[in-house]
């Protein structure tokens, strides 16, 4: 994995993971929306020791830039290898649920930015023949909660999509690996009371680089969250209802 | 599991909002009321990274390296950068610290508002010293770039300054080159106190790292028998020795999990007797004078990093640290000190000699000083453990010496000032939004 491109890379979670690629002497391209931000996360990969780091500022809601951004990666790294797709947002579900409008923000944010993207670089990869597609999805796709379904729906038609794009990309030897953290102590989940069951970008970072080198399909991380889902995915629909969750 | 906000002795508990900030262009997250105080990784043992009532402002994510010249060695990172991720990356490269204390994880920023001192501190100073520049980051949103040269006064204010002066986001210093990450050491066992300040005296000029290890529950013709650790990084020539064969230790590459003190042992686990025992024998596990050998850095440097969370070795009550410097020249002070210890039977796990050298920090508040210091344990044994402390401080107050602020719970605003008087210049440097359950503690008036 010498070239590797980063969508969101200024998320606590996808800048974790590049420390590893940087260390490796990875050639990495970085877009995320925030000028200052971007340039610490380079000037950090640099002195860890990629070979290169460039960075493009770029919403990731504007589609019609996705092949543009896709084509600049492309050229200034002369290839990818491999890519990471890391942004996405955790909207209220109190504000989903009065006002379609932000409903369709968190599914935008979510999932059609992410399918937008993966849709010129899936054919990338195909006929490349070579290379791993990581992208963060979560535990909240593998169950609807009231709590959260919203998030949860996008969550879990990536995974899906993913699912799908795995099964299609198998013959091109292209690696798809699905991440399902499960709660992790970051700016998306500032205003949560912290726990137990929390784990540190740092923890969820290493998961990912390894499982990327592994060419894992599916990771939850940590892994113990493989088997909370296990027992929240059993219990029947008759009283997952009337829980609280 | 996410972290705890407490201090390494756990004593005191209190109870703290905590807020965490992730870049160093953020401005800082205060309220309208309550005070502020940076937290690193909570390697201090009492309060100075505590502020009961208040907020605690988290800075592990100002982790990142902000730029390294391969050239001289200068490197400029965020000031939740730790010493352990600051190895991890520079020591492959032959790059090491200037100083560094006893354990690894502690944070940069943490390291300069304590200036901290390792084994080398005869030839090295603190590590304040080899810092050449930082940002500070004050309450009213300003941002002084603080250096020898620039903003003196806040520069000297900071180094040694508790977390009150502000918030450090960055810094700059200088690491040193080295040749191989092994260290080559010698072992020294030594009779008596005598021969430890002899041994000292011999060692400072042809070593750079130097401490040593006390007994000090021996009593009589053995107050202050020890073993002597003195060391230096591997010359040039040496090198091809050790290769191509040298492995770091391997329970460096262990899993977390079985590195971590799983649970708090009973409060009795820790009771004279086994502490008696325990330094018995690692005294007499030497059979010969000396051992010279080729070690790992990691457990020349950091011995306890090798069991995470060893705190808990103390149980829940929680224990505190004591560390004291005094002027050298008269020996019988450590002396009545170590006897003092001794003869109270309030075991002392750990006792940790060394001499420091001439090197004067430009920290206004800084606690290293030319003389000999002597660090150790107690665990919480209610007053009879306090009423000794107490004994000690004035022992320390009347030979003209100080106690070490980022070891303290306990201390009476009386020894502080005693010990600092220079606090009251430093005060006009703190930042009235900043403070500390120590700073409370240790200025408050008493009647
Ligand atoms: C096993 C062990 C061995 C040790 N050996 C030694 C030794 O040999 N020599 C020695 O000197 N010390 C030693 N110590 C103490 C340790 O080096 C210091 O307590 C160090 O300062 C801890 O750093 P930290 O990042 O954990 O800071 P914390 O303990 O979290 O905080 C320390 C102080 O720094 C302030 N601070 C933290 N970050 C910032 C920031 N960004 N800006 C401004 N202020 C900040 C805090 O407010 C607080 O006052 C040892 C500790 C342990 C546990
Ligand atoms: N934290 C958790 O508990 C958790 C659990 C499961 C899954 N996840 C997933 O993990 C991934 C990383 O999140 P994180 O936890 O690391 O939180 P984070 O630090 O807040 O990262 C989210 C990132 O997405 C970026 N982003 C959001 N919308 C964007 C847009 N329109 N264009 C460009 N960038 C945009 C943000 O950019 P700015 O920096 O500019 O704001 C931010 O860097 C997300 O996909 C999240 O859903 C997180």
């Amino acid at each position: 994995m010498q070239k590797v491109l980063i969508f969101g890379a200024t998320s606590a979670i996808a800048q974790a993971t590049a420390k590893y690629f940087a260390h490796d002497g990875c050639h990495l391209f970085l877009v995320g929306r925030d000028t200052d931000k971007l340039q610490m996360v380079a000037d950090d990969l640099r002195v860890h020791g990629a070979e290169q780091v460039d960075y493009v500022v770029q919403d990731l809601n504007e589609f019609s830039k996705h092949d543009l951004l896709i084509e600049q990666a492309e050229q200034d790294m002369q290839g990818i290898d491999a890519v990471l797709i890391a942004h996405g947002t955790l909207d209220s579900q109190q504000e989903c649920q009065d006002n379609y409008a932000a409903t369709e923000q968190t599914l935008r944010n979510n999932f059609l930015s992410i399918v937008s993207l993966l849709t010129p670089l899936a054919n990338y990869f195909e006929q490349q023949r070579h290379g791993c597609i990581a992208v963060i999805s979560s535990v909240a796709g593998d169950r609807g909660r009231q709590s959260n379904y919203i998030y949860g729906a996008a969550k879990g038609g990536l995974s899906v999509f993913l699912q799908g794009l795995r099964n299609r990309l198998a013959a091109s030897h292209v690696c798809v690996l699905t991440v399902k953290p499960g709660l992790v102590d970051t700016p998306m989940t500032r205003d949560f009371k912290k726990g137990a069951l929390w784990s540190t970008p740092e923890q969820v970072g290493r998961g990912i680089y390894q499982a990327m080198k592994k060419r894992k399909n599916e990771v939850y991380l940590p892994s113990f969250w493989w088997v909370i889902m296990k027992i929240i995915k059993s219990i029947p629909e008759s009283i997952f209802k009337r829980l609280k969750l | 599991m996410t972290q705890q906000f407490e201090s390494w002795g756990r004593f005191p508990r209190v109870s703290q909002t905590v807020k965490t900030i992730r870049w160093r262009h953020e401005i800082l997250p205060l309220d309208n009321k309550s005070n502020i105080l940076p937290y690193g990784l909570g390697r201090s043992y009492g309060d100075v990274c505590l502020n009961d009532n208040g907020l605690l402002l988290h800075t592990r994510q100002l982790n990142r390296f902000i730029s390294f010249d391969e050239d001289t060695g200068l490197l400029r990172c965020e000031a939740g950068v730790s010493f352990a991720e600051i190895l991890q990356h520079f020591v492959p490269r032959g790059w090491f610290l200037p100083t560094t204390p006893g354990t690894k994880y502690v944070t940069v920023g943490g390291a300069i508002a304590n200036d901290v001192h390792g084994k080398n501190h005869h030839r090295a100073g603190t590590f304040g010293q080899h810092i050449t520049q930082f940002e500070l980051v004050t309450s009213d949103g300003q941002r002084h770039i603080c250096s020898p040269q620039n903003k003196t006064e806040y520069y000297n204010a900071t180094i040694g300054g508790l977390g009150l002066t502000g918030l450090i986001t960055w810094a700059e210093f200088h690491l040193r080159p080295i040749h191989h990450r092994a260290i080559h050491q010698q072992m020294v066992k030594f009779a008596n106190l005598e021969d430890f300040f002899q041994l000292s005296a011999e060692s400072d000029e042809k070593y750079e790292y130097t401490m040593a290890w006390v007994d000090c529950l021996a009593q009589g013709d053995n107050v202050g028998r020890g073993i002597f650790f003195r060391g230096n990084h591997v010359a040039k020539d040496q090198v091809k020795e050790l290769i191509p064969n040298w492995q770091p230790p391997l329970v460096q590459k262990l899993p977390e999990v079985l590195r971590t003190m799983p649970i708090n042992l009973p409060s009795f686990a820790l009771n004279s007797l086994t502490v008696k025992a325990f330094n018995f024998l690692l005294y007499h596990k030497q059979r010969i004078p000396i051992i010279e050998e080729f070690v790992d850095y990691e457990p020349f440097f950091y011995p306890l990093d090798s069991i995470l969370e060893w705190k808990r070795l103390y149980g829940t009550n929680g224990f505190l640290q004591y560390q004291f410097v005094v002027p050298y020249e008269d020996h019988q002070v450590i002396r009545k000190i170590l006897q003092t210890i001794a003869k109270s039977g309030l075991s002392s796990f750990l006792a940790v000699l060394k001499t420091f050298g001439e090197l004067e920090s430009p920290g206004l508040l800084s606690f290293p000083r030319k003389g000999v210091t002597l660090a150790l344990d107690f665990p919480i044994k209610g007053e009879k453990t306090f009423l000794l402390l107490e004994q000690l401080d004035d022992m320390v107050q009347e030979a003209g010496g100080a106690v070490y602020p980022c070891k303290d719970a306990r201390l009476s605003p009386r020894h502080f000032k005693a010990y600092y008087p220079q606090w009251e210049e430093f005060a006009q440097y703190t930042d009235s939004r900043f403070s500390s359950s120590f700073w409370r503690r240790v200025t408050r008036n008493v009647t």
